[in-house]
């Protein structure tokens, strides 16, 4: 294992990208930051800059607006980086599907910039914390 | 003219929860003007409504926002019952206004957490949401899910509840009450809190008036508004409970409004299942007669209002939906300008704004481009709207 995946692996931080979710998803994440969950244990961090950030939690179904905004956040995001994709609109676009703004799901928006890009899905709707931390888990392992 | 300096904040902000995009026109410290750009959350909800059955349809307004996933399906279901002319049986109505109550306190508390996240006191937002942590838990025991509870269909509930899911909702829900009375007691004594709160962001009784906000936007600014107990529907009309009006207007005033009614939710609850009343959760509906409906409820944020036309298809022929957040956000507009930058954030969050509920008001011309309502067109259709259903609803 190289260097550089031995610190990505070691604390993972995290950007929380906002692509036209119903905020359920949103808030969940939120709440693994609180006492109950608190990810911080694991030295999981949310951070303000896809910069600082190993990886990007994206929720929603990926507006025509937000498209752009998603892929520049990406482009934005240092490697080694992987993109989680919450709940059923993340990973399908769920429900919305067929809407006249629907642009997702998001691993279509990623790899039409990167085809190599690393996505892991989280199921549910909203996934509960515990899935998501999971997937976190789970991501870190198979990486 | 002195050179104004823009400051864009967003759409991608660590600030914001959600993508929104404001502009702010300053003058060194002072915020001169300010505008929004929306549009990030625009997810066509009205246009797959009309795709999707009457009964597919709760669950595509539940999505519309996540918080508030309580608010628009209640008022979306009243909406149906309105055309199709009936009404939901009382055990239904009383578990809907248990659902509903729960979902207040968690949004209330939400907005606690990061208001005080905002001003800095992280330790408000890890207790406000610590508190929280046990209304989601009674949600997932008496519903199956943490948010998004899929408990209303047009014409009733889809679940029931038992026993010991009342006992267990009764006995968990007493441990909300000394939490919320803690963090109350901290943010009426705190003299940091005060300066920091008091005086901040004023919309006085007049603005509030002439902005038509509502729910706690409008209560803290003095207005003796709520649906509950106006328009009562569900079992609000049932049980003892009271409106939380502030005189003040500013942000401390919206703050003390959605920690108090965080009480009289709990009463609510309380008595809601205390009294359950026995008897069917469904009153079936069978099919809808071509009309018009609406539905209104009070939100955590302030009254949504759910207009439907049925063709008599199984399908809605239009669905209109006036989230409150649509009301409250101009408001900005007199409540930001001639404060300090640093107070925008707080200002901009007393309102407790949800675009997701609010992200239908962008508009796509002939040419393709998006562009997004002024302000002002902002104001003028609102204000239209009120009129409309002023109207509509014979007031």
């Amino acid at each position: 294992m190289s260097l550089k995946m031995k610190a990505f692996k070691k604390s993972i931080w995290v950007y929380h990208v906002a692509c036209s979710p119903c905020n359920n998803c949103d808030i969940e994440i939120l709440d693994l930051l609180t006492p109950r969950f608190d990810v911080e244990r694991f030295g999981i961090l949310l951070v303000g800059s896809p910069r600082h950030a190993d990886a990007l939690l994206v929720t929603g179904m990926v507006n025509r607006l937000s498209k752009p905004r998603l892929i520049e956040v990406y482009l934005q995001t240092p490697r080694p980086r992987v993109v989680f994709a919450f709940g059923s609109c993340g990973i399908s676009t769920g429900i919305f599907a067929g809407g006249y703004n629907t642009e997702g799901p998001v691993d279509k928006v990623i790899h039409e910039v990167d085809p190599e890009g690393v996505i892991v899905y989280v199921p549910g709707c909203p996934p509960r914390p515990e899935a998501m931390i999971d997937a976190i888990v789970k991501a870190l392992k198979a990486i | 003219m002195k050179k104004k300096t823009v400051i864009p904040i967003g759409p991608y902000h660590p600030l914001l929860e959600e993508p929104e995009f404001f502009i702010l026109y300053v003058d060194g410290e002072t915020v001169v003007d300010m505008d929004v750009r929306i549009g990030y959350n625009h997810r066509a909800i009205e246009k797959i409504v009309e795709s999707k059955t009457w009964d597919q349809d709760t669950f595509v307004v539940e999505r519309i926002c996540g918080i508030c996933s309580t608010s628009h399906p209640f008022a979306y279901v009243q909406a149906v019952e309105d055309v199709a002319g009936i009404e939901a049986p009382p055990r239904a109505q009383y578990i809907r206004t248990i659902i509903a109550e729960l979902e207040r306190i968690h949004s209330h508390l939400l907005w606690v957490g990061l208001a005080g996240h905002f001003i800095g006191y992280n330790t408000v937002f890890m207790w406000a949401w610590k508190c929280r942590e046990t209304i989601l838990d009674i949600s997932e025991k008496l519903t199956g899910n943490r948010n998004h509870y899929a408990m209303f269909k047009p014409g009733g509930v889809r679940r029931d509840f038992n026993d010991e899911q009342i006992e267990y909702a009764l006995k968990r829900i007493e441990e909300v009450w000394k939490p919320n009375e803690l963090i109350t007691n901290a943010i009426l004594d705190d003299p940091v809190m005060h300066a920091r709160l008091k005086g901040v962001g004023v919309l006085s009784t007049e603005d509030a008036i002439a902005y038509s906000v509502v729910g706690p936007t409008a209560r803290g600014s003095n207005l003796d508004w709520d649906v509950r107990r106006d328009h009562p529907y569900g079992a609000y009309d049932k049980v003892k409970w009271d409106v939380c009006v502030q005189p003040d207007g500013d942000v401390f005033s919206k703050a003390v409004v959605r920690l108090l009614e965080n009480f009289e939710s709990v009463k609510i609850i309380r008595q809601c299942l205390e009294n359950l009343p026995d008897g069917p959760i469904d009153a079936e509906l069978s099919e809808v007669p071509p009309g018009e409906g609406i539905g209104i409820h009070e939100a955590p944020r302030g009254e949504v209002f759910h207009y439907v036309r049925s063709d008599g298809s199984n399908m809605p022929y239009r669905h209109k939906v006036r989230a409150p957040t649509f009301m409250n956000l101009p408001s900005f507009k007199a409540s930001c300008i001639g404060e300090e930058i640093a107070d925008v954030a707080l200002i901009t969050a007393s309102i407790d704004p949800c675009y997701c509920c609010t992200e239908r008001v962008g508009v796509v011309d002939k040419s393709g481009n998006r562009s997004t309502l002024k302000e002002a067109d902002l104001i003028k259709l609102s204000q239209e709207k009120t009129e409309l259903i002023r109207k509509k609803l014979g007031k």
